[in-house]
């Protein structure tokens, strides 16, 4: 003690890392103290898996005899439009695109059955995928139209790339109002009637490296059943937010940038996921492994459920009006007990990320390392600290 | 002999031919069962459904049973008719909080989403509840 990463992945190499899981490591500490366990434990593993909607993909469709620039024109991968900003026959596809023909809200709750989410999942899963463009046709780009079925092996590149993922905490929606909303945090019932919430709590990544200790750019790790990188922080990401004694943010805070190739993933990581009267959006699965490098960096992983404080908000007033205003503070032991005390009302609280899936995710990390499957990074770049001033600016509107 | 109380909830699916008899009339007078409709949709000379509890004596559900049987009434339990997608379920938990009938709950330890198909009263919120679309409803 302290260990290095090159250190550790020797131990990798040899098949001699000592790896626990986030949820494993606070009994091991318990029962051997913190000092010999950091000294023993090289990896703590971490795991999420919930809905993430700024996630994408870019692909490469080759080109077509004769060729098309599908760039300035449109294009559809099974009727869900992807982005053509980009060169003849990059694409890009968002997971909350809808089709064009989806009636969206028209007809209150929509029910949001396909889009963008599920097109990734199709295209990971290795089915065929109908690519339709509309060109506007070049001396070098003839074609105008093309229709045809694509799978993910034909794709010259798919690459995921999202670019925030990983909330560090996030807010339990609860509903003041007296009538039913359909929110992106599930449908909430009228009077306080239900509360949803969605971290995997004492598992999620970086609530187990609350000051990005470890974690920064290059870092690699689990995305969506392959492996991935970090490649930034991800977007809103705001480390100026209250916290708790140990450091643990009791507010939405770091969030980070990931890809990876799509083409060794699996759909069981990668879904699409329809919310009623909201739209569609993809559950993703990330594990980040954090290297214990020093019995500072071990402690941050010991975080438990009762000690992580997430803010219980209205998504009736509050949240749509851009109010800070919190109407409780509860713990995700609270949370995961199945119910919650707001303002003297017991309510009724579900996830909206499964448990279940970031314990699969931390295990399967774990096993790779433990296999010399997987070996850690060093970060390129560390991501903003509490110290560098970053913090989450609203939209002012001027004329 | 002490009589044995039974409790079921069951689909009676009313072919064409038969919503147009007093079946359920006769049902009701001649053997003496209890019963709460939950959903129903009976529409003169189309195929009908009524989901209903049924409870009472085993021996005249049973004859009741039967005599619906002979009149031409297809019958169903009901946990039959919602059914989860194992390959679809993310098991993620939206719909333990939302099931009017707590028929979903969420193991203990290993925070696995159960579904107890014999508290569902296939009232279909869970359908569109379902971020994963993993709930179907078959008749």
């Amino acid at each position: 003690m302290p260990k290095t990463i090159a250190e550790i992945n020797e131990r990798i190499k040899r098949g001699q890392a000592v790896v626990a899981t986030a949820d494993e490591i606070i009994d091991l500490a318990r029962e051997k103290g913190i000092a010999r366990t950091a000294a023993e434990v090289d990896v703590v593993t971490t795991g999420t898996f919930g809905p993430m909607c700024s996630s994408g993909a870019y692909i490469n469709t080759g080109h077509s005899q004769s060729r098309i620039k599908m760039g300035g024109g449109q294009a559809f991968l099974n009727d869900v439009p992807a982005y053509t900003g980009f060169a003849a026959v990059d694409l890009f596809i968002g997971a909350n695109a809808l089709p064009d023909a989806d009636p969206r809200n028209r007809v209150h709750p929509g029910e949001f059955n396909y889009g963008g989410g599920h097109v990734i999942e199709e295209l990971v899963a290795g089915k065929d995928v109908r690519l339709v463009a509309h060109a506007y046709g070049t001396d070098c780009y003839p074609r105008r139209e093309l229709d045809t079925l694509v799978s993910i092996n034909d794709l010259n590149e798919a690459v995921l790339f999202n670019i925030r993922n990983a909330y560090q905490n996030y807010n339990v929606a609860v509903n003041a109002s007296s009538k039913t909303i359909y929110t992106y945090m599930g449908i909430l019932k009228p009077n306080l009637g239900n509360a949803t919430y969605c971290s995997a709590g004492q598992l999620s990544p970086l609530l187990n490296d609350p000051f990005y200790n470890t974690v920064g750019i290059g870092t690699r790790i689990f995305l969506g059943g392959g492996t991935g990188y970090v490649t930034w922080q991800g977007t809103q990401f705001n480390p100026d937010v209250p916290r708790t004694a140990n450091g643990v943010p009791r507010r939405g805070a770091g969030t980070i940038a990931v890809i990876g190739d799509l083409k060794q993933m699996s759909s069981r990581y990668l879904r699409g996921i329809s919310m009623l009267g909201y739209g569609v959006t993809m559950a993703v699965g990330i594990g980040l492994p954090i290297p214990i490098l020093s019995e500072e960096i071990l402690a941050y992983t010991l975080v438990t459920d009762a000690d992580i404080l997430a803010p219980v908000v209205d998504y009736a007033g509050a949240y749509p009006n851009r109010s800070s205003e919190v109407l409780a503070e509860v713990s995700y032991a609270e949370l995961k007990s199945g119910q919650i005390k707001v303002r003297g009302a017991t309510i009724p609280a579900a996830s909206l990320s499964s448990y279940q899936r970031a314990v699969e995710i931390a295990q399967t990390l774990k096993k790779w390392i433990e296999r010399s499957e997987f070996f850690l990074t060093e970060r390129v770049a560390p991501l903003p600290g509490v110290e560098s001033g970053m913090s989450l600016k609203p939209l002012t509107e001027r004329r | 002999m002490a009589n044995t109380t039974v409790s079921h909830r069951v689909i009676l699916h009313f072919p064409s031919r038969v919503v147009n008899q007093p079946v359920i009339s006769n049902f009701i007078k001649n053997y003496d069962l209890s019963f709460n409709i939950m959903k129903a949709s009976i529409i003169p000379d189309q195929e009908g459904y009524v989901m209903l509890e049924l409870s009472g004596d085993q021996d005249k559900y049973n004859a009741g049973i039967s005599y619906l049987h002979d009149a031409g009434v297809r019958i169903e339990p009901f946990s039959q008719n919602v059914q989860r997608s194992d390959e679809r379920c993310v098991q993620c938990g939206a719909c333990v909080g939302f099931c009017p009938t707590e028929a979903f709950h969420l193991d203990g330890v290993a925070r696995a989403v159960v579904f107890n198909n014999n508290l569902c009263v296939a009232c279909g919120l869970c359908l569109t509840a379902c971020p994963a679309r993993a709930m179907q409803l078959r008749f």
